[in-house]
């Protein structure tokens, strides 16, 4: 039984990682695993991201890693390859006990990775893309020629085709994807790791990315797919590991196991925070939302046709995964992008006068908006928390004269809201920067609270957010509702929607996959959704 | 037809002699910037390398002495630039900028300092400048027409800094085309994390472009104490530096454009005497002014996208920080 | 606004770092006087008897600390907005022919009218200078440190002929404008406090300084008192915020560019119809390079400008004087000292800020454990 040695790595002019002898995967539990992790802990300051994780991957197998957000997964994949180095743990490749400091000791021991967002030149073709690193020698010629052969044969074997000479900027996401995995390949990967691979891809060229990873089962590779959609882990997986919360809950084989029982596993039982509230008493519809759709730059489509209301009184809460196209929505109805259909509120379009921003007009017709990503969004870090508590208003006539913006009205301002909102330390001089996570949200909130908005988006209110700080935000948030606002919370975390939500819209995929009254919501279907399991599968 | 033929050719003669400089800083810009590092210092290491090669050719009588000191003080002003960009993480146009004004100090300074001449270095001898070199044949050749005087006027005659660049611009051309060096380099200046994931050290990469652009600045800045002209004279480098930042941007950055681009500044720049007093049909006598400032105005239509669209290098200026 | 309780204090980092900083670049100069044999000692002795030292040379000083102040001011006006201005140049240029036009053009009619009028000009053909580079950063993307510098070229070029074709004297061989009626010439300051009666000594410094005065309160109220300038702030600091908010980082941009090249301009009005009094070539001697070390100096705020425009300015008229008294030393040695700021204030400031920043830590900690 040939062993793969770690020291082995692709060498000047040969062809790393096709051995044409090769024999395929040996299916004995006999067989020394591919990978390893035992003990894994992580920590990034207070967050614990891996608690004590351990599990091994079978060679020749495809092995899912599944869990919502936070679960750790990405991490635990970053420390394989070298980004991070764990805190305690151990790492065996093939048997033998590896340290990998950095993605060049990962490669060595047949390790590759495809990232979430491709690490290409789009200036290069696709074989310069290939070979940089591996070049095979000072002259290009030479290591060019090799690996134009190697590129035809990986192609005949996994059915990776792609043009050797097409420059990169011209293919679309779904071979761009290719190329990740051919350079992976090329470096001599055993093991290939894909983080979230099919988030950008059609459902075509999802297909044929199964396709291919079955191919390098056959030849004997071992793949680590992360993902959190449970129709592909069913689909091609052998070997299943769910994780939640940084540890991990389980790993069984898929066949024998079911959706359902994973989304159990994946959602779990929480304890969740109970917020005292009144039945809601929604009224008029103060948002409308047709035929949303929206384009990221490199042209695929994140959202898509989404359709929905908000009214007077309650709290819709959109649940799902992070990169589901909730983000996209948002920033469509806050008006900080471009989009296809209608958004109407209070039952007119949001227009833009020309010369404004469209932000702005959002902002004048009583739309505020928490945004997701508060340190880079939601405030300014150089700004003192004045300051930073008027962006957005800062053209208010309240403390603007014709010419002047009155920075002592602005202060006492924001001391208002810092008492009201209990922020610490209450010093409206103190740089925005300073402040902590959940003090910082605070102030976010008070901001977009305080203006007496008739519709309120909130977008992950308390992530970074101790405790005590969460409580607060949520009963803020209730009543506002009881004051007749519109609120809409998207939330990756399944508890903070089922304890504040009226109404529940799951986002999969860039859709609405599901919408249920919250009293008719359970974890175990809120799950199937995230994932991707409609109700008719 | 042969009036015309005669006057164009001492005008092709000395644009030959005029590119010289800006071809050089044009390509030492090229690696700098292609790498990610923007280097708008290009003026204070040619001026420096002047100072120092006519210096040390004065004091030595040695002008091979003085083209390596020369290239030395550029090296030593690309490292510095390195040290604020790349280890510091400083702005690089910052940067650029403290380098130019220092040496356009320090050289008169030390210059004064050390030949009192109010910071010219002296005139340089024989053998310690480069001479004009008559290639083999020229003479006998002129009678060929039209072939014979385009070699004997135009391609013989020039001091052998003027072949070395001739040969320079191939031989970059193939290292950032065809070499793993300029695969990685081009990298670095696009997305240097691809460079980075790949296993390769971005910071390295950067540096060695540094050094590359140092030696090239530093031949160009020899080249006009020690072979153009027989002396440093205070800002002698008058904006060439950024007349070859112009050439390189309207280049797009690709070293036979850079080429092209620098041969029209400087025939234009050897035109602005002969065309003064000329006509054009609606806009009448063209001021010699207008001249000296086509290159820079066609830089601004081309970044303005009117003549075509110039995109710098994706990374260019960018500090890299390895994020996760 | 005041730093966190882990951080360091704001004076550490506005006052202290940036002295630390001149220091090392003074101690760097000081090896160069060494290097050229003189005595670094006699030569500060020099600079400083030079720049205050004898009747008019305070005056002269003053007179320099004010075209520093407008050109510091222009370049931090700019950064704000996250800007890198070097076209203070040919901004600076433009706005002198600004001013002599209407002195040209006027210089029959009373002062007080001509002197305003000069004002707007040399605000308008300043602004209108950097106004292209703006635009094209604004709306396509070209990158504003080549556009200004291509710019600052071609004010050279066309002032050159203006200068040489248009403006010249009809009969004369030097490439200046004819002399302004002295009806126009902006009050010297000797002129000013004569009418006070007090008896001062000759020099440039004039009436222009009290706008210089005045550009520095604008800029402060402008930059942190207006919704406007709030919003090149907010461009200046995260385009991302300012897309949140609402704000159009084009519109921020070009303001902010269109003030800076107004405040460069009033660097001409000072020279030409305050000490000129005629249209020449290259006044401007390289006072928008002197703006960056200014404004980086001076952390881009007004009083930070000011200070650091005074120091130059007693730098430029002291190192003036050191010629003579030291004959090793030419007047370029301010040049090299304006570079080793512009190095150290504003390229290399992470060198040593790490280090200061640990010893107060340091400090502090070991004050707050005892």
């Amino acid at each position: 039984m040939p062993s793969v040695t770690p020291a082995d790595t692709g060498s000047v002019g040969a062809v790393p990682g096709l051995n044409p002898g090769m024999k395929p995967a040996p299916t004995s539990v006999d067989a020394a695993p591919a990978v390893e992790l035992i003990g894994i802990d992580k920590r990034f300051g207070p967050v614990h991201a891996n608690r004590d994780v351990s599990l091994t991957v079978r060679r020749g197998t495809i092995h899912g890693i599944v869990g919502e957000n936070g679960a750790g997964k990405s991490t635990l994949m970053s420390i394989l390859y070298g980004y991070y180095h764990a805190d305690a743990g151990e790492i065996r490749i093939g048997g033998e006990r590896h340290t990998i400091r950095n993605s060049h000791d990962a490669i060595a021991a047949r390790i590759g990775m495809v990232h979430q967002h491709f690490m290409l030149v789009d200036d290069f073709t696709v074989l310069e893309n290939v070979v940089l690193g591996v070049e095979g020698g000072v002259l290009l010629k030479d290591g060019m020629a090799k690996a134009r052969a190697a590129l035809k044969e990986l192609g005949d074997t996994f059915g990776l085709e792609v043009d050797a000479e097409a420059p990169m900027h011209e293919l679309p996401v779904g071979l761009q994807q290719r190329v990740e995995i051919i350079k992976a390949l090329y470096r001599g990967a055993e093991i290939l790791i894909l983080d979230e691979p099919t988030g950008v891809l059609t459902p075509q060229e999802a297909d044929q990315l199964f396709v291919m990873l079955k191919r390098f089962r056959e030849q004997g590779k071992t793949v680590i797919l992360i993902t959190h959609k449970l129709r592909e882990i069913m689909a091609i997986t052998d070997r299943v590991t769910v994780m939640r919360q940084g540890a991990v809950v389980d790993t069984v084989d898929t066949a024998r196991t079911s959706r359902e029982q994973l989304a159990e596993m994946m959602v779990g039982r929480k304890v969740l925070l109970r917020v005292d509230k009144t039945p809601a008493h929604p009224g008029a519809v103060v948002l409308d939302v047709e035929n949303l759709g929206v384009i990221d730059p490199t042209g695929v489509a994140r959202v898509k046709n989404v359709s929905f209301q908000v009214r007077a009184g309650e709290i819709v809460g959109i649940a799902g995964v992070t990169g589901n196209g909730q983000t996209e929505l948002l920033e469509a109805l806050a008006g900080m992008r471009g989009y296809s259909g209608s958004i109407k509120l209070n039952g007119k379009p949001l227009t833009c006068p020309s010369g404004q921003e469209l932000a702005r007009a959002a902002r004048a017709a009583r739309l505020a908006h928490v945004p997701e990503d508060r340190r880079r969004e939601g405030l300014v870090g150089p700004f003192s928390a004045a300051e930073s508590s008027i962006l957005g208003y800062h053209a208010d006539p309240a403390y603007n004269g014709p010419i002047i913006l009155d920075q002592a009205k602005v202060r006492n301002r924001c001391q208002k809201e810092m008492d009201a909102f209990d922020v610490r330390p209450p010093n409206p001089l103190l740089r925005t920067a300073a402040f902590s996570g959940g003090n910082q949200q605070k102030i976010v909130l008070a901001r977009e609270m305080d203006r007496d908005p008739a519709l309120l988006l909130v977008g992950q209110p308390t992530r970074g957010v101790d405790i005590g700080a969460i409580e607060f935000i949520h009963r803020r948030l209730i009543e506002m509702r009881d004051a007749g606002k519109a609120i809409l919370l998207v939330s990756v975390e399944l508890d903070e929607i089922l304890g504040l939500a009226d109404r529940i819209l799951v986002m999969f995929d860039g859709m609405i996959v599901g919408e249920m009254a919250r009293d008719d919501a359970t974890e175990q279907k809120l799950g199937l959704l995230m994932a991707g399991i409609s109700g008719q599968e | 037809m042969n009036d015309f033929f005669v006057m164009m050719l001492p005008l092709l003669d000395s644009t030959l002699r005029v590119a010289v400089p800006l071809v050089l800083a044009a390509l030492a810009g090229l690696f700098a910037e292609r790498s990610g590092v923007v280097d708008i210092g290009l003026e204070g290491k040619m001026l420096g390398a002047a100072f120092a090669a006519a210096t040390v050719a004065a004091v030595t009588g040695s002008v091979w002495t003085g083209l390596f000191a020369g290239m030395a003080v550029a090296i030593m002003l690309a490292l510095i630039h390195g040290l604020a960009g790349i280890t510091y993480n400083g702005n690089q146009v910052v940067s650029g900028m403290a380098l130019n004004i220092l040496v356009a100090g320090l050289a008169p300074v030390l210059g004064n300092a050390w030949f009192g001449k109010g910071g010219q270095t002296p005139l340089l001898g024989e053998g310690a400048r480069f001479a004009p070199i008559i290639l083999p044949g020229a003479e006998a050749l002129r009678g060929i027409p039209v072939l014979g005087p385009i070699y004997a006027e135009i391609i013989s005659g020039h001091n052998i800094l003027v072949y070395i660049t001739a040969a320079i611009v191939p031989l970059t051309a193939w290292v950032v085309y065809r070499t793993r060096f300029g695969l990685r380099l081009r990298a670095a200046g696009e997305n240097p994390h691809a460079l980075d994931t790949a296993g390769v050290s971005v910071v390295w990469m950067r540096y060695r472009a540094m050094l590359i652009c140092g030696a090239l600045c530093g031949i160009a800045g020899a080249y006009l104490s020690i072979a153009q002209n027989a002396q440093f004279i205070r800002d002698m480098t008058a904006g060439r530096g950024y007349l070859a930042l112009a050439a390189l941007v309207f280049g797009k950055w690709r070293p036979l454009t850079a080429l092209y681009a620098c041969l029209l500044f400087a025939f234009a720049d050897a035109a602005q005497i002969r065309l003064q007093g000329a006509s054009l049909p609606v806009i009448g006598p063209v001021p010699v002014q207008l001249i000296q400032a086509l290159p820079y105005i066609l830089t601004v239509l081309l970044l303005a996208g009117f003549v075509g669209r110039a995109v710098a290098p994706k990374a260019s200026g960018i500090p890299f920080v390895k994020d996760r | 606004m005041a730093a966190g309780p882990n951080e360091i204090p704001r004076w550490v980092d506005y006052l202290l770092v940036p002295l630390v900083n001149l220091l090392v670049a003074l101690l760097l100069t000081g090896v160069v006087v060494v290097a050229v044999g003189a005595d670094p000692w006699q030569a500060l002795k020099a600079l400083v008897s030079g720049a205050i030292g004898y009747p008019g040379s305070v005056g002269a000083t003053l007179y320099y600390a004010t075209n520093f102040i407008f050109a510091g001011l222009a370049v931090a006006v700019a950064f704000h907005a996250g800007l890198f201005n070097i076209g203070g140049e040919g901004q600076a240029y433009l706005g002198g022919l600004g001013a002599a036009l209407a002195c040209l053009a006027f210089d029959q009619w009373t002062i007080w009218i001509v002197a305003p009028m000069a004002v707007i000009a040399s605000a308008l053909f300043g602004a209108a200078w950097a106004y292209v580079p703006a635009y094209l950063q604004a709306k396509r993307g070209s990158h504003i440190v080549i556009t200004t510098i291509m710019f600052n070229f071609i004010a050279f070029a066309l002032m050159s002929y203006l200068l040489v074709d248009v403006l010249i004297q009809p009969g004369q061989q030097a490439p200046r404008s004819r002399d302004f009626d002295p009806g126009v010439w902006l009050p010297t300051a000797q002129e000013i406090v004569g009418w006070f009666g007090i008896k001062i000594a000759r020099s440039p410094l004039n009436l222009s300084s009290l706008l210089a005065l005045l550009s520095c309160v604008f800029v402060w109220l402008f930059i942190w008192h207006t919704r406007w300038g709030y919003e090149i702030r907010t461009v200046g600091h995260s385009e991302r915020a300012a897309r949140y908010a609402g704000i159009s980082p084009s519109r921020a941009i070009i303001m902010a560019m269109l003030i800076s090249g107004a405040l460069a301009g009033f660097v001409g009005f000072n020279d030409i119809m305050g000490v000129h009094h005629y249209l020449l070539l290259g006044f401007t001697g390289g006072v928008g390079f002197v703006g960056i070390a200014v404004a980086l100096m001076g952390r881009n705020h007004p009083f930070g400008v000011v200070l650091a425009s005074l120091l130059f300015g007693a730098l430029y008229q002291g190192g003036s004087e050191l010629t003579f008294d030291i004959p090793q030393i030419t007047r370029e040695m301010v040049v090299v000292i304006q570079g080793l700021v512009i190095l150290f204030c504003g390229a290399l400031e992470n060198m040593f800020k790490p280090h200061i920043v640990a010893l107060f830590r340091r400090q502090h900690g070991a004050e707050a454990a005892a």
